[in-house]
Parts: C-alpha cells; sequence; structure tokens
C-alpha cells in the first residue's frame, strides 16, 4: 500500500460523536513532595485525537499511565467507556486493556521475539484464536505499516523507526478503539516521524480508532491534526490536508506544572496569546 | 533516631513488603490461570541445563580439593582410606547444596535481574501489561518453578561429581583403593543426611530466583540500575543461600535426627 502526501483535503469521515471514551475528572499525582498532576480534566470523545504537549517532566507519559492502570492516580476519576476504572484491580484492568493499545517510548518491544510475536503477542499468549488466525491478521497489520518483509526479523535488526512502526502495530493488532502513543516520534529525524505520523492518521481516520497522542514535537503534532488518510477505490491510501471540520475533530491540550493551560484545536493554539504558549510555539 | 538509619530502615521494610507481595503474588499465579508452560520448559533449560558446566567444575573440584585437604588430616591418626566417608558426608550434607547455590546465584540469579532489569526500564514490563499479561505469571512464576525444580537435580549432579572428583584424588594421589573409597562413602550415608541434602536445594532454588527477579522488577535508573540490581542479585541471594542453609539446616536436625 503506498502512501503518499497530496494537496487537497479530505472531507470529514464520519461523525465523533459525543460519548467521551475516556475521561479524568479531577485527576492528581505526587511522588512525595513533587506535584506532578494538580486536577487534571478532560475528555476524548469517539473517533477523535487528543494531542497532550508540554515540557519534559510535565506529566504527560504519566497520564497515559494512569489511564492505563499502570501507574494509580493519588486522586480524582478515570473513565474508560463510561466505567470508572481508577479503582480497579490489575485483574480487572486486564479486561480494560484488552480495548486499548499503547505505543511506548522507544517502541518497547520484546527483544527476544520476532517482529511476528511482537505483534501477536496479545493474540499468541492471552486469546485461544486459531494460530493460522493470528498470523493472518499480523501479516495484515505488518502490510499495514508497511512492514511485511521484516516480519521474522528480531528487533534489534530494525531501524528507529521501523521498530515504532512494529509498536504501532502490535498496539492496533487486537483492533483496539482507542490507541495511545507515547512520544512515539521522539528521537527520530523528520522523515522517518512522517512515517510514523502517516500511521497515526491511518489509523484513526481508516480503522476509526480514538487516540491520545503524547508528545513535545509540536511538527509532529500539527502533522497529525492537519492531515487525514483517505483510500482511493483501487485500496491506495493517501495522507491529503484534512478539511476544517476534521481538523476540530483533533484537540490539544498542554500541561504545564500538573495544570492543563490550554484546549483547543490545532488554530486555537497557533493564535493563543499566552505567553508560555508562545514561548512553547517558537 | 538519626535521619539516615530512619530512612535506611523504611528502605529495609519496604523491600521486604514488597518481596512478601512479589511471593503472595507468585503463589497465586501458581495455583490459578493461565499458565505459560513453555516458558517453563524455556526456563528449565535455561536454568538447568545451561548451569550443567558450572555446577560439573565446581562438584568435580570441591570434592577433589576435600579428598585432598582431608587426606592430610587423616594421615595424622592413619585413617587415610575413610576419606571417602568425610567426602560423601560434606559434599551430600553442605557442599554439595551450598555451592550450587552459591553458582547458580552467579550464573542464574545475576541473568535473571539483569534481564529483568532492562525489561523493566525498557518499557518491557509496562508492555507486558498493557497487552493484558501479568509479568508475574509470564516471568516471575516459570522461573522460580524452574528454579525450584533444577536446583536440587543439580545438586545431586554435584554431590555425585564432588565423590567422582574425591575418588580420582584417593585413588592417584592418596593411593586409596578404588573398593575401600567406595565403600567408605557409602558407609557415611545415612537417609537422613541424604533427605537433608536434597531437601535445602528447594528452598536454595526458590530463594535464589525468587530474590533475583524480586531486585530485576524493581529496578530503577536505566542502564546503571540495570549494573545495581545484578551486584544486589548476586549479593543478596548469596548471602541469603548461606543464612537460609543455616535455618533450614537447624529445621532439618531437629525434624529428622
Amino acid at each position: 500500500m503506498a502512501t503518499q502526501s497530496a494537496e487537497h483535503t479530505a472531507p470529514t469521515t464520519r461523525s465523533g460523536g459525543d460519548e467521551p471514551v475516556v475521561a479524568f475528572h479531577h485527576v492528581s499525582l505526587a511522588f512525595d513532595e513533587k506535584v506532578i498532576l494538580k486536577d487534571v480534566n478532560f475528555t476524548l470523545l469517539r473517533g477523535h485525537t487528543k494531542i497532550i504537549l508540554g515540557a519534559s517532566g510535565a506529566g504527560k507519559s504519566l497520564s497515559l499511565k494512569i489511564l492505563l492502570g499502570l501507574l494509580k492516580a493519588d486522586g480524582g476519576e478515570v473513565r474508560v467507556h463510561g466505567e470508572r476504572v481508577d479503582q480497579l484491580s490489575e485483574l480487572e484492568m486486564m479486561k480494560v486493556r484488552t480495548n486499548i493499545g499503547m505505543v511506548f517510548q522507544e517502541g518497547a518491544l520484546f527483544d527476544s521475539l520476532t517482529v511476528r510475536e511482537n505483534v501477536g503477542y496479545r493474540l499468541y499468549e492471552e486469546t485461544d484464536t486459531p494460530l493460522d488466525e493470528i498470523d493472518r491478521r499480523v501479516e495484515e497489520v505488518l502490510g499495514f505499516v508497511s512492514l511485511a518483509e521484516h516480519i521474522e526479523k528480531m528487533p534489534s535488526e530494525l531501524s528507529g523507526g521501523q521498530r515504532r512502526r512494529v509498536a504501532i502495530a502490535r498496539a492496533m493488532c487486537s483492533k483496539p478503539e482507542i490507541l495511545l502513543y507515547d512520544e512515539a516520534t521522539t528521537g527520530l529525524d523528520p522523515i522517518t516521524a512522517t512515517t510514523v505520523d502517516d500511521e497515526i492518521i491511518k489509523l484513526r481516520d481508516l480503522e476509526n480508532v480514538s487516540s491520545i497522542v503524547v508528545t513535545h514535537q509540536l511538527r509532529d503534532a500539527f502533522y497529525v491534526a492537519t492531515r487525514a488518510a483517505v483510500r482511493d477505490p483501487d485500496g491506495t491510501i493517501r495522507i491529503v490536508n484534512a478539511d476544517p471540520a476534521k481538523e476540530r475533530e483533533t484537540e490539544f491540550m498542554m500541561l504545564r506544572d500538573g495544570l492543563i493551560v490550554f484546549e483547543g484545536d490545532a488554530k486555537a493554539l497557533r493564535e493563543s496569546t499566552d505567553e508560555y504558549i508562545r514561548k512553547f510555539l517558537s | 533516631m538519626p535521619e539516615f538509619v530512619d530512612a535506611w530502615l523504611k528502605r529495609a521494610v519496604l523491600e521486604v513488603q514488597e518481596y512478601v507481595r512479589l511471593c503472595a503474588a507468585m503463589f497465586r499465579g501458581l495455583v490459578s490461570p493461565p499458565f505459560y508452560r513453555y516458558d517453563f520448559v524455556e526456563q528449565l533449560d535455561l536454568v538447568g541445563v545451561a548451569s550443567l558446566t558450572v555446577v560439573l567444575l565446581t562438584g568435580f573440584f570441591t570434592g577433589a580439593v576435600l579428598a585432598l585437604q582431608s587426606g592430610l588430616t587423616l594421615d595424622q591418626f592413619g585413617a587415610r582410606p575413610v576419606v571417602g566417608r568425610l567426602v560423601s558426608a560434606s559434599m551430600i550434607k553442605e557442599l554439595g547444596p551450598v555451592l550450587t547455590g552459591l553458582m547458580l546465584t552467579g550464573r542464574v540469579g545475576s541473568g535473571i535481574a539483569a534481564e529483568l532489569g532492562s525489561m523493566v526500564v525498557t518499557d518491557q514490563i509496562n508492555a507486558l501489561r498493557a497487552l493484558g499479561t501479568d509479568p508475574i505469571r509470564k516471568l516471575v512464576v516459570p522461573r522460580v518453578l524452574a528454579g525450584v525444580l533444577m536446583t536440587p537435580i543439580l545438586t545431586i549432579i554435584a554431590d555425585f561429581v564432588g565423590m567422582v572428583g574425591g575418588w580420582i584424588v584417593a585413588r592417584f594421589q592418596l593411593q586409596v583403593a578404588t573398593g575401600l573409597y567406595w565403600s567408605s562413602v557409602s558407609d557415611a550415608l545415612y537417609m537422613q543426611d541424604v533427605w537433608m541434602g536434597i531437601i535445602k536445594p528447594f528452598a536454595l532454588g526458590f530463594v535464589i530466583v525468587s530474590i533475583a527477579c524480586h531486585v530485576g522488577l524493581r529496578t530503577q535508573g536505566g542502564t546503571q540500575g540495570v549494573g545495581k540490581a545484578t551486584t544486589v542479585a548476586v549479593v543478596a541471594g548469596s548471602v541469603a543461600v548461606i543464612a537460609v542453609d543455616f535455618f533450614v539446616t537447624r529445621v532439618l536436625i531437629s525434624l529428622l535426627y
């Protein structure tokens, strides 16, 4: 499947809906005296993308870990599909996690497993799905991220960008409705980062996935917010400029000192007069 | 109480608490699904078969040097022919289990701590949890189970090659007849000794691997943290082997003799 940029705009593909798939209510977190999150409130609507910006140590990645139950917040409520998850046990969280995929910083691929085993990990290890069915799904998602020919390689044989794309393939393999990206493009060169951004856009627009993207790479954040993926009748996937309605489905949120200092779309962020935001954007 | 003593005590209590929690989670993982059978078989190979060389060499030379040293002492009493008795009793009751335990701490404990520590600092443990896998069941249970099962087997092998090492020294250095040596070996063996030599390694295997898993999973601070975790796993594991050996021996003496 080829991926290419184009100048014409893509229409909004579907209605986002009003039902939040993720909701943070007054979430707080501190490590000893160091306050990370003070009173964080936000929601992610179905089919939308939330881009969380902020300086290093602002609590962006920890927000994702709280959402996934990898870390317990000190206070507040976290809801996924309306269900309160912040008080669930580890065993109960396992069920919630089946519907959430996460792409970790640096990929966090399992060193001792091949690309095939990494991508199909959840299906191979945690389900009774027939092996040939899993193999087909693994090949399908690796094709989606254009890495089908690397299926039998070990992670150490892949480049940084390829490892991130395998991580994306692993996160999407079991068809989760929510995908979390933790600094998925940090440390990559702009061209490779764009290939990763394209995968995020394709999953959002073609697979109907709601996403939270944590990054401090502004170029990638605006790229994801202002582009859309379309599939031509011949199956070719193209990345094109998103129309204004589509752009509004991607919301920015900026964290600073444990508080949300900005929430809005790409246009509002660009036009913000807040001194800190101007400095961050410059 | 000085502040640093207070902080040290708190850290020590926290470590004990986390170790006990890990053990409790591990026992839950032993009796309830899911079970990761393939990982268990793989660990039997990594813990057991891969440790064979070091255990064989350690056992052999320990038995040999034991025969050499005890030969010198026994000569003073004209009791050189009973050298096999000393070698077998020492190897089976004490040196076999302890030295096998120490070797496994160095080889297996350090490896487990480094592997799990690397997985922690590269977010692979979090990735496992995010993918719906309990790291305790997937990583800890198979390793501990393999350690508990393979340590006694390796100990028995070390005991045997130790006695063979002792026989070679007795036969060719001390000029003790082969028949005399082996009859002396079996004369010294009582069932209580054999039981002690077999029961102790189960406890040692558990302690070595569970400590290594605990230390590995609590790794902090990148690659430097992995190095530190490896050192701590070997040091804590080695001390634990000696300490547990003492306490288990004390209990077994009161139960068996």
